[in-house]
């Protein structure tokens, strides 16, 4: 893939430090997302996004319908939940969501019927806020991040100098290829979302940033382009490198302008707005349909898996449920998490519900994994070599033990994104990213006490 | 219905790359293997027994240092084979058994243990066991050790008496020096792993297409005292070569300078570090009292390791100068 040369893809702006070779693993690539059959009940946890927490807007026996709201709050950073199937409201109960927390849920049981509700229907856009109140009434939050709520990423100041949007595709953890599918099967819906953004928030460039190891990719986006009038010259698409963690937000800002985003600084500091392509794509179609955010695609594999699948179902949907429908194991799992192996989160069990922001369930057999001994340092370097925000882990792993909160701030450990590229590369097999965890904790607790 | 109760929970990443300390210090070891068959095939059996007390007795002494401290044990991470090698390659080939054995304790105990093992020592264990020796032993450790060999009767004849470096100067190579090309193969007298420029080279680009060493240090090195002897000896070539093939300037330059522990993890500190010990060693040799400057070129650049990361700490992400920024945010506006 080293020459991929498609003529009208951007080479990248600025070559980044570090990164790491993780093997791909993209099983799925071939597979379109299939819809997954509506479960029997699913637990739709009230609060899925970073924020304040939602209140129930339903309680038990009501009958609800699909893009119902069954949690909302009136402040700003947060995101309404719907109800992702009709049916029976039959609890609103605390449960375990897969980091851990025990979050306010409803559970809805079926009724098999799908109804949609009434008050689905395609809004009425006349100014910027419409657009903002509307993004917010759908219920998205960035589907491949931390569930930061879009509307509030987009409710930058007009004269702060946002002039730049950029679409995650690089789908660089491995494994995972829903955002692959959704480029070369609903390029329509892509591109109608970037034109809605752009046209309401006046960004001047678009770009879209996807890995070369997808060609197919762009090439359908070029097409779709090319041959529908309305979508000319929509978004440049920028073929990045296929090394982990090309998806990170700072890598990809980087990437795709030469900018660099500082420390305790958010991307539209930079002059940047950053979205995922499911979350693009989602909005076109919403902007259509009005039908908010019940259900998301997601990648089931990691080896363990019996039968790998890319697969649409509802929110709210158990991890056990779906991991059922695709066969269950073919081998005894290792690991379970959501997300990929290199930043997501291993689950305890498979009673967690899916969420907003849940991109792949990854089951990893025993033998896939490779299980090194802690071993003391070596100085080898290899974690610097790999950082791709140019920190020396080493040291930091250091002055974490020392508690040196002086020496944490000069080796800027709040730099760290917890990508996990130095702990995939150390051969000691250190476990930098806790340490860089702790470092941050440090700091953040000097800074309590002052 | 779906079991899994037996999931482990730990922190991401989840997967790991391939790399491991043991496969590492595996490479190194393979790397360092021809170096031995040279000093076989030059110095005969006598060199493979001290090479072999030198692996034994520090196997055994980073055994029990770890038991006596009560800590775990690290005989697995093979690092103390490398250790064990790099010193017996250090040696003359007649050096008396105990003197190896003793070597090895100082090494190990002393050097990497006391200071708390495997990446903490604050210089070159092999190297730093040498130094040691030689003030302790001088006789033992020089010249004269080297013709020892054929005494004991372990030796081949090829072996000339005096090492190489002894007969190079100032004033240009002397009479009765090896060949250039004698040198290059190995067949002269020196320290049992510095014979063989060949078998050296070898080794290193095998490290290098592995990937366990980067190449900037052993190239700068070699390449300071290539330039610096260039000048020094008025462009007489034939002495330039000699210097380079001579004195265990590439069994340092390869394998002792590029050590994880004690050299610079930066880049930069890298090439500062390559520079700095080729310098030294051109001092060393060409107006101090010892004929050879490697090992203790090497032992000074350890002692400086730490200043040399802390000049070439690398600039976080996000720490860009304002110009660069600006500069990028306007080439994405055109
Ligand atoms: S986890 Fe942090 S320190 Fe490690 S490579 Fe990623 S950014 Fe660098
Ligand atoms: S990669 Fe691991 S062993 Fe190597 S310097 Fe970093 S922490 Fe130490």
């Amino acid at each position: 893939m080293a020459s991929l040369n498609i003529a009208g893809v951007r080479k990248p702006a600025a070559k980044g430090h570090g990164g790491a070779h993780v093997a791909h693993h993209k099983n799925t690539s071939a597979m379109p997302v299939e819809r997954m059959p509506v479960p029997a009940s699913v637990t739709i946890p009230l609060s899925q996004h970073i924020g304040a927490p939602n209140e129930a807007q339903v309680k038990v026996g009501d009958v609800v319908k699909v893009g119902q709201v069954i949690g909302s709050t009136d402040a700003f950073v947060s995101a309404p939940v719907h109800a992702t199937i009709s049916g029976t409201v039959k609890a609103i109960k605390p449960v375990r969501i897969v980091n851990g927390n025990m979050v306010n849920a409803v559970v809805i049981e079926s009724d098999g019927e799908m109804a949609l509700s009434e008050d689905v229907k395609p809004p009425v856009i006349e100014s910027k806020q419409d657009f903002l109140n509307a993004v917010r009434a759908s219920g998205l939050v960035g589907l491949g991040g931390a569930g930061f709520p879009t509307h509030v990423k987009l409710a930058f100041k007009e004269d702060a100098g946002v002039d730049t949007l950029i679409i995650n595709a690089a789908e660089c953890e491995p494994y995972i290829t829903v955002d692959h599918r959704e480029m070369l099967d609903h390029p329509q819906d892509i591109l109608s979302g970037v034109k809605e953004v752009v046209k309401w928030l006046g960004f001047k460039n678009a770009y879209i940033g996807i890995e070369d190891n997808k060609p197919d990719a762009m090439q359908v986006l070029l097409k779709t382009m090319e041959e529908n009038e309305e979508f000319k010259d929509v978004v440049q698409i920028i073929a990045l490198p296929s090394t982990y963690p090309q998806g990170a937000e700072k890598v990809l800002i980087y990437s795709a302008t030469g900018r660099q985003v500082p420390p305790g600084k958010l991307p539209s500091d930079v002059g940047c707005v950053v979205m995922n392509v499911q979350s693009v794509s989602f909005l076109g179609r919403y902007l259509k349909t009005g039908k908010p955010l019940v259900s998301r695609s997601l990648t089931v594999d990691g080896g363990a898996v019996a039968e790998p699948k890319n697969l649409r179902a509802p929110l709210g949907t158990m991890y056990s449920d779906i991991l059922e429908y695709c066969g269950g194991f073919k081998e005894e799992p290792y690991k379970i998490m959501a997300g990929g192996p290199m930043m997501g989160l291993a689950t305890i069990d498979a009673e967690v519900p899916l969420l907003k922001n849940n991109n792949a369930i990854t089951c990893l057999a025993k033998g896939a994994v490779k299980v090194k001994p802690t071993r003391a340092c070596i100085r080898c370097g290899r974690c610097v070599e790999a950082c791709p925000m140019c920190l020396e882990p080493t040291l930091i792993e250091k002055k974490a033990h020392l508690k040196d909160v002086d020496g944490l701030n000069k080796a800027s450990v709040m730099t760290c994104m917890e990508c996990g590229s130095c702990a995939f590369a150390c051969p000691s097999g250190r476990p930098l990213v806790q340490y860089m965890r702790l470092g941050k904790a440090i700091i953040r607790e000097a800074g309590a006490k002052k | 219905m779906i079991d899994t109760k037996k999931l482990t929970v730990s922190a991401s990443p989840h997967q790991k790359s391939a790399a491991t300390t043991t496969r590492i210090m595996l490479d190194v070891i393979i790397a360092l293997v021809p170096a031995g068959i040279a000093a076989v095939l030059v110095f005969g059996l006598r060199a493979l027994a001290v090479i072999l007390v030198s692996v034994v007795s520090c196997v055994l002494a980073e055994f029990l240092s770890r038991k006596a401290m009560k800590k775990e044990d690290t005989v697995t991470d093979l690092s103390a084979i490398v250790t064990g090698l790099l010193l017996a390659y250090n040696l003359p080939a007649g050096i008396p058994f105990w003197i190896v054995a003793l070597g090895a304790v100082v090494a190990i105990v002393v050097i990497k243990q006391m200071f708390g093992g495997i990446g903490q020592n604050f210089i070159n264990p092999a190297l730093g066991a040498r130094v040691i020796l030689m003030s302790a032993f001088p006789g033992r450790m020089s010249a004269g050790a080297f013709a020892d060999t054929n005494r004991i009767g372990w030796g081949v004849d090829t072996v000339t008496g005096a090492t190489p470096m002894g007969l190079v100067g100032l004033d240009g190579v002397k009479e009765g020096a090896p060949t250039l090309m004698e040198m290059f193969l190995g067949t002269t007298s020196g320290c049992i792993g510095e014979v063989s420029a060949l078998a050296l080279l070898l080794g290193g680009i095998y490290l290098m297409v592995r990937k366990v060493i980067s190449p900037i240090i052993p190239c700068t090195f070699v390449a300071t005292v290539a330039i610096f002897c260039t000048f020094a000896q008025g462009f007489d070539m034939y002495a330039v070569a000699y210097e380079l093939l001579g004195g265990g300037l590439f069994l340092g330059a390869i394998f002792m300078a590029t050590d994880y522990t004690t050299s610079p993890i930066t880049n930069k500190g890298k090439l500062i570090a390559g520079i700095f010990c080729g310098v030294v060693t051109c001092i060393i040799r060409l107006w101090g009292s010892l004929p050879e400057g490697v090992s203790f070129s090497i032992i000074l650049m350890n002692v400086f390791v730490p200043y040399f990361e802390d000049w070439t700490a690398p600039t976080p992400f996000g720490f860009i100068k304002e110009k660069k920024q600006k500069k990028a945010k306007e080439e994405t506006k055109a």
